[in-house]
Order: C-alpha cells, then structure tokens, then sequence
C-alpha cells in the first residue's frame, strides 16, 4: 500500500488513493493504485518520457541559467560599476533603476513563458503517462 | 534593523492600533475555528490542509509567508533611508521565486508529502538522510522564528507606545500563545487561512498609500524619484547604488546569493506545496505568488521614497523603530490615525500568520520524520504522529517565547538573512540534485546538508555580525575573522561541492527508486491526493 521505503500502517486510508476512492473503496483490493516498479521502469525508459524530460529541460535549464546571470549582471554593475548605473536615462530615471525594474519584468515574462510551455507542452504528455501507469496497473 | 525605543515619539493612537489588531485576531480565531471543526484529524489535514487549497489561495498564502514584518517595514525603511540599495536588496527577494518554479516546486509536490525530507530521502537511506534534512528544517524555521519573534517586541514600542521592556515581553508572550493556539486548532487550513487574510490586507494596505503617494506626482516615477533627491540630505546619491552597502559591496554579493538560492530551500514555503492537489496547482501557486510579491516590492519602492519625502530621512531615523518606522509614519502622514492602525494592525497580523507558519513547519519535521521515520522506522501511526506534532508546536511556541523575549531589543536583524544562506546552502544543493542529478547518493545529500548547514552558521560565528564592531551581538570581544556579514558566497558553492564530492566517493545507488522518483517527479504518477471531505 505505502511506498516501499516508507512503511506505514495499512489503517492510513490516504495513500495512492484517487479521489474517486473516497470514502475508502470497497470494489478495490490492497494494490489499488499502487505502481509496480517494472511500470516505472519501462516509462522511465519509453520515448514518450525521454521526450516529456528533453522538453522540460531544454526550456528551464537555459532560463535557469539565463536569469541568474541577469540577475548577478545587475547586483555586480551595482555594486562595482556605480558610475554607470548613475547614469541618468530618462529625467531621474538612471540606468540602475531602469535595469531594476527591468528585473520586475523579466521575472514576470519568464513566470509567464514558463507556465505557458509547461501547460502547452508538458502537461498533455505528462497526464498521457500518468495516466498510462495509474489507470493501467 | 534595531529597534530603539523612544517614549517621547509615540505616533497616532496605540489603543485604535490595539483595537484594529484585537479585531483581526477576532476575526481569524473565528474562521480558524470555523474550518477546524469541519475536519483535522488526519495526518493530511493537519499538515497540508487535506492538499484542498487552489493554486491561487495557496500563492497568496506564500506571498503571506513571504512577505514578513522584516520585509514590509525593513525593505519601506531601507528605500526611505538608503534610496536605490533597498530596491536592489528587494529584488533578490522576488527572481528567486524563479528558482522555485522552474526546477522546485511541481517535482517535490509530485514525489514528497508533508516535509522537504521526503523528497532528499525518496530514494536515499532513510534514516541519515531524514536526520539530516529534518535538522536544517529546524534550524531555518528557528532562526527565522527568533527574528519574528525579538522583532515584535520592536514593533510593540513603536505602535502600542509600550517601551517598557517587561511590557513588550508580555505582548511578545501573547503573541506566541496566539500562535500556538492558531497552530494546534487550525492546523495547516487554519494557518493558510490566516496568511490569506493577511496577504490581502498588507497588499491591499499598501497599494492604497501607494496610489496615494503617486497621486501627488501624477503617476510619474521620475518625478517622485526628483522630489526625493530634492528632499534627502543624500541629494542625488539616493537613487544611486552603494549608499548603504558602499562600504562592503561584497558582502552585498553574498547576500544576494543567500537570497537568490535561498528562497526555493526555506522549509516553510516548501512545505506550501503541499496544500494543493496537483503540480498543476502548485505551478500556479508560484505564478500567483511571483505576481504579488513583485508588486509589493514595487509598492515598497514608492513607500519608501514617498516617507522620505513626506517624513523626512532624518525624523525617520529619530522614531521609534527607527528605518523600520518609515512605511507606519509615512501611513500616519497621509491617512491619520486610522490608516496608521490599519497598517499596525496588519504588521502585528503578519508576524503572527508567519510565525504560525514557521511552527507548523517545524513540528511537522519534527513528528514526520524524526519521531516517526527514524524513531519508531514508520510504524507510528498518524493520529500518534499528529499528536506528537502538536506537542512539538507547543514546545516550540514556548522557546520562541522565551527567545523572543531574550532577544529583544538584541540587534538580531542578521537572523533572516542567516536563515536564507542556512536554506541556500544546506537545503537547495540537496534539492536539486536529488531531482535532476541521477548519480547522487545518500552521503552526497548528507555530506551537502551538513556541509552546508554547520559552514553557513560557523561562518556567521566568527563573522563582524556576531563580534569586533560596535553594532555586533556581542561588541566587547572580537573573534570575527571572516570579513563577510553574510556566509553564502562560501557555504552555497560548499554545499554544492559536498553534494558532489560525496557521492563520488560512495558507490552506493538505488536505480529503481531513481527511476520512480524521476517518472513521478515529472509525470505526477501515484503522487499524493487531496483529501475529499
């Protein structure tokens, strides 16, 4: 019932149970719900995962590191480059401040890209096998 | 941040201040009592609100965690007083929400189920690991708890007029009572519902002043941003860099890679994700989080200039409260008495939903994976472990009581930032390589967390915060070697290094929990499900 590396008591109505389950099914016996490991392994290993984990990746480990350079770009520029970051732009609006707020706008564009790709891209893949291991024990 | 009192600067009225405070706590013991009642017996419910909140009233509730006294007052202070380098330290704050969405928050919603050490220990040896993560747990939720709990008493001086030092230790023993009863009668849907509530009205309060001070320029940044060089005795130099970290820039590095890395490894908002039932949901907790934290800082942005046009750096300074006094007396300036209480209220609001926050965190660790991972091997049942839980909240609130009241008026401010490298360094490194690093390995996660927790406090130790200057905890002696005031810039590349070298020195590795792990981390394949009632 519980996942093998954490025992728990078979009295925990919680676990693996899909909502339509409640209250505690009658119809389903102890495995109800349970993966098996061979499960696992064969859609770690099925193309449609090798696809769902490249899609994932090649979008959050580039941004990761694209706004983590932005953001250090702009604490370095601040902390050592002072002059140019008084530069001013636009009336009082330097160069700093510019680039702060830009740091506002960039968070916010690339929650938004991100949320856009997982439920565009991601999602429709990710529930196709999950639903291939949940419903197909 | 100190906080200093002085008797003769009492602003407004401390018993509307009390009064409106009074009527929030009122108003959240009613609900807290009222979704109670309905069901909080199990397990789940106790620790993740039966995982029944949406994706937005979850986000709300981390942006009500997030968003602490230290960051509502201190960050309105630092732009008051410091100009652009409070705009600079508020935006460490918020890109590192990105952290947690992209690479945190709907893996370890997927594969844990109460406490950030189900996820470091899914497919590690239990036992070391559980210890491991459940002891950095502890840690950040203390050192975060301590400097809520000192800061209230500074609060108390500067919105009740209680500048008696026994007094404010009264208030800051209610305010933990009030804690401990919100924890132990709410559970987790209590809490959420109390940061909720609170995060609507801080949002809410702050955006209102806001408008009120863009008014005045007519919505135009560069004209407010005129008027502040116009009135700050800094003169231009307070919309430049370097006016408060000038002196010591690279600790302002370090800080902001405590920050950066630092917000997707605290306990307490990991713990969130938990609240709600799907991956789905928690991607869109953070994205309604990144949204209202980043207008906040905005607001805080034109708070603080707005107090140090309309207030003044130097009548700033001399209230009580000191920088932290710039957003209330600003409150003061534009709306009176009752808009100074609202904004008391709502900052006494906030350090109780977090420290509520971080106690249920704690306790949670403690029970789930202490008491009943490594202690009883999982055979405690849930109602045993819930109790235990609820023991260790009240434990907990006690100490915090008593630290609380120790610390007062100590110069503590550290702590947060503290808590933020301890959660950078110990607890993200083991993160993300136990999701995407398929070769790591029990004494690599170990390795990482120690590492990372004992090198981040050590640093601090022997660090200019604690000893050798005047403004240090303990001024009269100096065994401060390590320049730095903040640790992360050493013990986050430390711990990621320790996650490394441990693992390459061990052989040990369990493929087929790696590969359940990795297919339930992205599909969400048997993850845990809300709780129907």
């Amino acid at each position: 019932m519980a996942s093998p590396n954490e025992p728990s008591p078979p009295t925990d109505p919680e676990r693996r149970l899909p909502p339509h389950h409640n209250p505690l099914p009658e119809l389903s016996g102890q495995d109800a719900g349970v993966i098996s490991q061979a499960d696992f392994e064969r859609v770690q290993a099925s193309d449609e995962f090798v696809e769902l984990r490249r899609r994932f990746r090649s979008f959050a480990f580039p941004m990761t590191v694209a706004f983590i350079v932005w953001y250090f770009l702009y604490v370095l520029l601040s902390t050592y480059a002072v002059g140019f970051m008084s530069i001013p732009l636009i009336g009082y609006i330097n160069v700093g401040m510019a680039m702060g707020l830009a740091q506002f706008v960039t968070t916010f564009l690339l929650t938004w890209l991100y949320v856009r790709h997982a439920n565009r891209q991601l999602d429709p893949l990710a529930e196709q096998l999950r639903n291939d291991l949940e419903g197909g024990a | 941040m100190t906080w200093k009192a002085v008797p003769d600067m009492q602003m407004g009225n401390p018993l509307l201040n009390m009064g409106i405070f009074a009527l929030f706590v009122l108003i959240t013991l009613v609900i807290v009592v009222r979704v109670a009642s309905r069901a909080n017996r199990t397990a789940t419910d106790f620790y993740a609100g039966g995982r029944a909140f949406s994706g937005r009233q979850n986000g709300i509730a981390i942006a009500g965690d997030y968003l602490s006294a230290a960051s509502f007052l201190g960050i309105a202070g630092a732009v008051a007083v410091y100009g652009y380098d409070g705009l600079l330290y508020s935006i460490g704050f918020l890109v590192a929400w990105l952290v947690a969405l992209l690479l945190v928050a709907e893996p370890l919603r997927n594969t844990g189920k109460y406490t950030m050490a189900d996820v470091l220990s899914f497919r590690m040896k239990q036992r070391p690991v559980r210890t491991a993560a459940a002891t950095s747990t502890m840690a950040v939720s203390f050192f975060y708890l301590l400097a809520q709990m000192a800061g209230a008493g500074g609060l108390v001086a500067l919105l009740m007029g209680i500048t008696d030092h026994t007094q404010q230790g009264l208030v800051i023993a209610l305010v933990g009572v009030l804690m401990i009863v919100y924890v132990l009668v709410g559970g987790m849907k209590g809490t959420t519902w109390v940061q909720i509530i609170k995060a609507v009205l801080l949002i809410l309060g702050a955006g209102v002043i806001c408008i009120m001070v863009m008014f005045h320029f007519g919505f135009n940044l560069s004209a407010l941003l005129g008027e502040a060089v116009a009135a700050s005795p800094d003169g231009v130099r307070v919309i430049e860099p370097m006016l408060q970290y000038g002196k010591d820039p690279l600790s302002f590095v370090s800080l902001s890679i405590a920050l950066i890395f630092g917000a997707a490894g605290l306990p307490h908002v990991l713990m969130r994700f938990y609240t709600v039932p799907t991956a789905k949901e928690a991607r869109r907790s953070v994205s309604w989080a990144i949204g209202l934290i980043g207008a906040f800082y905005l607001f805080t942005l034109i708070l603080g200039y707005g107090a140090a046009i309309f207030v003044g750096k130097e009548a700033i300074l001399a209230a009580p409260g000191g920088v932290n006094a710039a957003a209330p007396a600003l409150a003061f300036k534009l709306g009176g008495e009752i808009l100074l209480g609202v904004i008391a209220g709502v900052a006494f609001a906030t350090i109780l939903a977090v420290v509520a926050g971080l106690t249920i965190t704690a306790a949670a660790s403690f029970a789930h994976d202490i008491y009943n991972s490594v202690l009883k091997d999982g055979t405690a049942t849930p109602e045993n472990e819930v109790k235990v839980a609820r023991i260790t909240a009240v434990v907990i609130g006690v100490i915090s009581i008593v630290g609380g009241v120790a610390a007062n008026g100590q110069n503590i401010a550290f702590l947060v930032s503290l808590a933020f490298a301890v959660a950078a360094s110990a607890n993200l490194p083991s993160i993300l390589y136990s999701l995407y690093w398929k070769r790591f390995n029990t004494r690599g996660s170990v390795w990482s967390i120690y590492g990372g927790l004992i090198s981040a406090v050590g640093l601090i130790a022997f660090s200019p915060v604690v000893s050798g200057l005047k403004s240090s905890m303990f001024p009269m002696v100096n065994f401060a070697w390590f320049p730095l005031t903040n640790p992360a810039l050493i013990s986050v590349p430390l711990g990621f290094f320790l996650g490394w070298l441990g693992t390459v020195t061990s052989k040990e590795f369990d493929a087929a929990k790696q590969s359940e792990m990795e297919v339930r981390s992205m599909t969400g394949a048997g993850a845990e499900k809300a709780v129907a009632h």
